[in-house]
């Protein structure tokens, strides 16, 4: 199953270590449970512990915040609210124009479900939760919008007055002619896209521990943020301190991140905020509910694209119209997933005239952000089904129409319409190579072999480039030229790198690469132990950051798959820079020229002579015991750090050309899937991808990152979404129901390798981290196309989705067995039934407008007031599976016709959520003396309820009407609750409260 | 059984990885947080804190258990492993750790405490097991970063590597 890789090959001498699947030096300490992650770390005597009270609301006024109850429980040391936190921070920066703000806590608004409206500090954990749920925040609910063309449609709700209509960005590009090359072409196609939200999930959450210095108003941080370390410039506005005064620090240890934990940092602002507020440290980790609600995920989009093309399949031109959604705030570093891409927009082909328009809407969602593949599964989604649908159009093989339009062996570097400078690359051989290797000969026989037997099988190509290496200055392309000649340059890519020699001759190195598993300290003293002619185990790496001491810049971090290319390349430069020292001073004491000196098995020696040599250490150590013996001209060797930025990456120019990222890899994808007839239910069968990311330093790690990059897409593509109800409920909130793969989905993909160096990083090497996050959704979705011989595809490909597009929408339930419809995403709860009671109408009658019985027959109340003689309030603690809360439901009657029919209409809150139902009751002698009583209901639902409580609903709900009426018969004196139940004021309490809390 | 007081600590005694250990702990404080706050034993990790993503996996009276469904007081008097004991020294890796580091099987390590304690357990039981076994076993685990193959790969070369030792000593 798993693929051989070049094996390590310890002992033998003069190979290097660079290219070698060494074992890692991280793994020992992560096997025996002795990782140090930031839960892991202890903390000052003293640390209060902080939680979160999150918004149920996708969208509403907070008409007040409550916290007198919560403030005077045991323990609890502060309650922060949007006033307080206001009180000693600033807005986040906005990365558009636009008088908005952007806070980390609501101030008078909530925009999305999970926002933060309050923070509880208290002496642990438990106690700050106790307390946040005495917390009593009166909401008053406005529309929401989830959709990002619902949001830019006319009336739609707005979240922010400084984003009319919603919209944040709008501009259009022109490259080259597209006009004319589109009415010159003889074809046409286009494509419109819904990519949908999901994110890479870390298993190991967000945390932060931060204390305050009042003496010197200067903060201090521990929190496993990944970078770009841009970001810090942005929580040090936010606390107002200037950036020396925000003392970052990350754990050795990081359970992940693939961009997601980029997100951690309003929170960083959040906690330090109460960090000053307290005068203590204060810690927090993030739990998995929040985590999935309100972290970070990557952007929706909807996209068109249209292609003016040849009648041989080449394409002229293209159009693209992407309405990208960044969920409630548009935070930083955002839009940039949007932009990340744009000087990719023409994919792997050679393509000279691009229209583009880019719109940022905000949506009732979670706020954007950085996650794996970050602009390019969104772009290549909408491309490369576009090229399986022009194949199909003029009948056409797919893998022609890519080979047609592929940029030219020769033509690199090559710059795209859009800007980006391709650095090197031979895209025809690596297909080639992965047409042969691969067998796509045998695939294509077994495809027809499954056809002819009826089976569904399908076939998917993808041609991707894989952007590296970040221009600092992309971003800026949101800007026209004017904005930006105002707001000054911004370009490069600042890496940075210290190697350190101690007085025992020993070497450290030290890199801002904030690693979250990525093993950088194994393939870093792999390149300095080259360079020194040491082992890697005589290298020493540390890869924490400490903004306070070490050497880092605005794009230090681990983003845009920039190690290998940039950091390790950098690593390489500060370790010869010593070495060319450490040679000097070899020489000098050797008797020979520095360009004699040879760095071998822990020797400094001659060339020509190899016997003259004296020990690495022995040289190493000098500068520390004897400097005034040094050759003049070596200076120290104690300490060197290097920065690189590479000078192509320019600022975009004034005609919107940017190149965007430094290093372009090339991936070519095909795979066969077959699809269950039955299930829908997709099936890989085979899955190639072929890499072209330039010089490989560790095979085993590359593997590992093209594995992991596509286990993530294979999710992506068959089971993930962020879910939203249409009020903007969040659904997805437990690993249950936002699926992840696991080992009984996820294949061996066959990985093939071609190293085409880059020319432009110091180790030739690219990024290969988040190809597969661009290439293999959209190559699946290519196959299951084919499978199906249908042309529109929407991920995840979950087999319902499936079956509609095969069998149609389900049909209507037979007649009789009337139910409310129930459409995808809806959590609206409906029904109707009928009761029959003892007694009559008009005894019935009154029992359900008396306060005193209603308490007794509904289930789990505590209280019934009468406000007035229409108005109930009632006290109810109901219990959904593990999932038990208390509700104030609140209940009027309206239509009163009695002893025949009321409608009642309530609501209900609680700590786990809120509802609100209608609901219709009539009354009629059932002919014996008893009364028979009808009802319908509708309610729904939001909040935590909605979002790990959704599967359980329908039937709780039946459950507690059923409970109402049997207590109601009951107290009428015999009789029986018959279909299930009904209630009404039950129902609308106990139905709002469903929604509700826990614990 | 003793009813244990909502508001007040109580001891909690066990035995962890061989060797007896006692702290306090509120009735509702869950295992996975007593071993990592009250004991230090960090290397059991809490991933989703509603038994799906398999990283708080410990083994309790010989039973995989997800510590984070399991309250620290219904651990009382039983015998506990966890990542912590499965080495045979502090510094060596058993078997399956070495086959873990030799096949890439980790990369961020979080997730993998639960796996290792999964695969120990049932490798104890099932010496030579199939890849279809294997990921049926692992199913109940999620990893973010390795895309699970090379995991496999690892359980099955540990398996081999330690049938191959047993029958060396026991021929």
């Amino acid at each position: 199953m798993l693929q051989a890789v070049k094996s390590a090959n310890p002992g033998h001498g003069d190979e290097p270590w660079v290219g070698r699947s060494i074992e890692r030096v991280e793994d020992a300490a992560l096997l025996s449970g002795r990782g140090r992650f930031i839960d892991d770390l202890g903390v000052a005597p003293g640390t209060l512990h902080a939680t979160i009270l999150r918004s149920p609301h996708a969208h509403a006024d907070i008409l007040s915040i409550d916290a007198e109850a919560a403030k005077r429980l045991p323990g609890v040391a502060a309650v922060l609210t949007g006033a307080d936190v206001k009180a000693v921070t600033t807005s986040l920066v906005v990365g558009v124009k636009a008088p908005v703000e952007c806070w980390p806590i609501a101030m008078d608004r909530v925009r999305y479900v999970g926002e933060p409206v309050a923070v509880v500090v208290a002496t642990d954990r438990a106690r700050a939760e106790d307390a946040a749920e005495l917390i009593n925040v009166e909401y008053r609910p406005r529309g929401a919008v989830v959709d990002p063309l619902g949001a830019i449609a006319a009336g739609a709700p707005v979240l922010h007055d400084g984003f009319p209509g919603n919209l944040a960005s709008d501009r259009s590009f022109r490259y080259g002619d597209p006009e004319k090359a589109f009415a010159d072409a003889p074809h046409r196609f286009s494509i419109d896209i819904r990519y949908p939200r999901n994110s890479c999930t870390p298993i190991e959450t967000y945390g932060v521990v931060a204390s305050h210095d009042a003496g010197e108003d200067a903060y201090e941080v521990l929190a496993n943020f990944q970078g770009p370390f841009s970001i810090h410039t942005v929580i040090a506005r936010a606390l107002k301190v200037p950036g020396n005064r925000l003392r970052l620090r990350t754990p050795p240890d990081s359970g992940g991140s693939f961009g997601v934990k980029q997100g951690v940092f309003p929170y960083i602002v959040l906690i330090a905020a109460a960090a000053r507020i307290t005068g203590r440290p204060v810690k927090w980790i993030e739990d998995r509910l929040e985590h999935l609600t309100a972290s970070v995920s990557a952007t929706n989009r909807a996209t068109t694209l249209a292609a003016a093309v040849a009648a041989d399949g080449k394409i002229l031109a293209l159009d693209w119209d992407q309405v990208e959604d960044c969920g409630a705030h548009l935070r930083a570093p955002e839009p940039a997933t949007l932009y990340r891409m744009h000087g990719n927009l023409t994919g792997a082909y050679d393509i000279s005239h691009v229209k583009v328009r880019n719109r940022v809407v905000v949506t009732n969602k979670t706020p954007t952000g950085l996650n794996r593949g970050f602009g390019g599964p969104q772009v290549y989604f909408a491309l490369e089904r576009l090229v399986h649908r022009i194949a199909i159009g003029l009948d056409l093989d797919p893998l022609d129409v890519i080979r047609r339009n592929l940029i030219g062996a020769g033509a690199f570097p090559y710059r795209t319409a859009t800007g980006a400078l391709l650095d090197s690359g031979n895209y025809q051989e690596a297909v080639a190579r992965a047409v042969e290797q691969g067998r796509l000969a045998e695939l294509k026989a077994k495809r027809d072999e499954a056809r002819a037997e009826g089976r569904l099988y399908g076939i998917g190509f993808t041609a991707v480039v894989e952007p590296s290496v970040s221009n600092m200055g992309y971003i800026t392309t949101v800007l026209t030229a004017a904005e930006r000649r105002k707001a000054g340059p911004k370009n490069g890519a600042q890496a940075t790198a210290t190697v350190g020699l101690d007085p025992v001759g020993s070497v450290t190195v030290h890199v801002a690469s904030v690693p979250q598993g990525q093993g950088h300290r194994t393939v870093l003293s792999q390149v300095v132990a080259d360079v020194f002619g040491l082992e890697p185990k005589d290298i020493r790496v540390n890869t924490e950051i400490d903004t306070a001491k070490d050497a880092w810049s605005i794009a230090s971090g681990n983003y845009a798959s920039r190690f290998a290319a940039a950091v390790a390349g950098t690593a390489k430069i500060a370790a010869e820079r010593v070495a060319d020292r450490v040679a000097r001073i070899a020489a000098s004491q050797l008797n020979v020229e520095a360009a004699d000196i040879v760095f071998a098995k822990g020797f400094v020696a001659s060339k020509h002579n190899p016997e003259n040599r004296i020990a690495f250490s022995r040289v190493a150590a000098l500068s520390h015991w004897s400097p005034g013996s040094l050759p003049d001209d070596a200076g120290q060797t104690i300490r060197e750090t290097a920065f690189w930025t590479p000078p192509e990456l320019t600022p975009p120019d004034d005609d919107d050309r940017i190149n965007s990222s430094l290093c372009h890899g090339f991936i070519f994808d095909f795979c066969g899937v077959e699809i269950d007839p039955t299930t829908l239910e997709t099936r890989i069968d085979r899955y190639v991808t072929m890499h072209d990311c330039g010089t490989i330093l560790h095979p085993g790690m590359v593997n590992g990152q093209i594995r992991g990059g596509f286990a993530q897409a294979l999710g992506a593509a068959l089971l993930e979404e962020y879910g939203y109800a249409e009020d903007g409920s969040f659904l997805t909130g437990t690993l249950a129901d936002y699926l992840l793969p696991t080992t009984t989905e996820v294949p061996e993909p066959e990985i093939f390798h071609m190293e085409t160096p880059s020319p432009f990083t110091p180790l030739g090497a690219k990024g290969v981290g988040e190809g597969n996050c661009m290439s293999t959704p959209v190559c699946l979705a290519n196959a299951v196309a084919d499978a199906l011989g249908v042309a529109d595809i929407t991920l995840p490909l979950v087999p319902a989705r499936l079956a509609e597009l095969v069998r149609g929408a389900e049909p209507p339930p037979p007649a009789g067995a009337a139910v409310a419809p129930v459409r995808e995403g809806d959590r609206r709860l409906r029904g109707e039934g009928q009761a029959t009671v003892k007694g009559a109408p008009e005894q019935v009658w009154a029992m359900l407008l008396d306060p005193a019985t209603l308490q007794s027959v509904i289930p789990g109340c505590q209280r019934v007031d009468k406000v007035t003689d229409r108005h109930f309030r009632a006290d109810v603690t109901l219990g959904i599976g593990p999932v038990t809360g208390r509700y104030r439901a609140d209940v009027e009657l309206f239509d009163l016709d009695p002893p025949r029919a009321v409608t009642l209409r309530g609501g209900a809150t609680g700590a786990l959520g809120f509802g609100s139902a209608e609901g219709r009751i009539t009354l009629a002698p059932d002919g014996n003396g008893g009364t028979k009583l009808t009802y319908s209901y509708d309610a729904s639902i939001g909040g935590k309820v909605a979002s790990i409580g959704g599967r359980l609903l329908d039937g709780a709900t039946r459950v507690i009407i059923g409970q109402f009426f049997t207590a109601l018969a009951r107290k009428a004196g015999g009789g029986g609750a018959e279909g299930g139940g009904f209630s009404l004021f039950a129902l609308l309490a106990k139905m709002a409260s469903l929604f509700g809390g826990r614990r | 059984m003793t009813r244990l007081k909502a508001d007040r600590r109580h001891a909690v005694r066990f035995s962890l990885n061989g060797k007896p250990v006692e702290a306090e702990a509120e009735p509702r404080m869950l295992l996975s947080d007593f071993l990592r706050h009250q004991l230090g034993a960090t290397g059991t990790h809490v991933g989703c804190e509603h038994g799906v993503c398999g990283a708080c996996t410990v083994v309790v009276d010989g039973m995989l258990t997800r510590s984070c469904l399991t309250l620290a007081a219904q651990v009382d008097g039983c015998e506990l492993k966890t990542v912590e004991g499965i080495a045979p020294s502090a510094d060596r890796l058993g078997v399956l750790q070495q086959a873990f580091r030799r096949n890439h099987a980790l990369q961020c390590g979080f997730c993998t405490a639960g796996i290792l304690m999964s695969l120990d357990h049932y490798l104890g039981k099932n010496p030579n097991p199939t890849e279809a076994e294997i990921r049926d076993l692992l199913s109940g685990h999620i990893c973010r970063c390795t895309g699970y193959t090379p995991i496999i790969q690892a359980a099955l070369d540990a398996a081999a590597e330690l049938t191959s030792k047993k029958e060396t000593s026991d021929a």
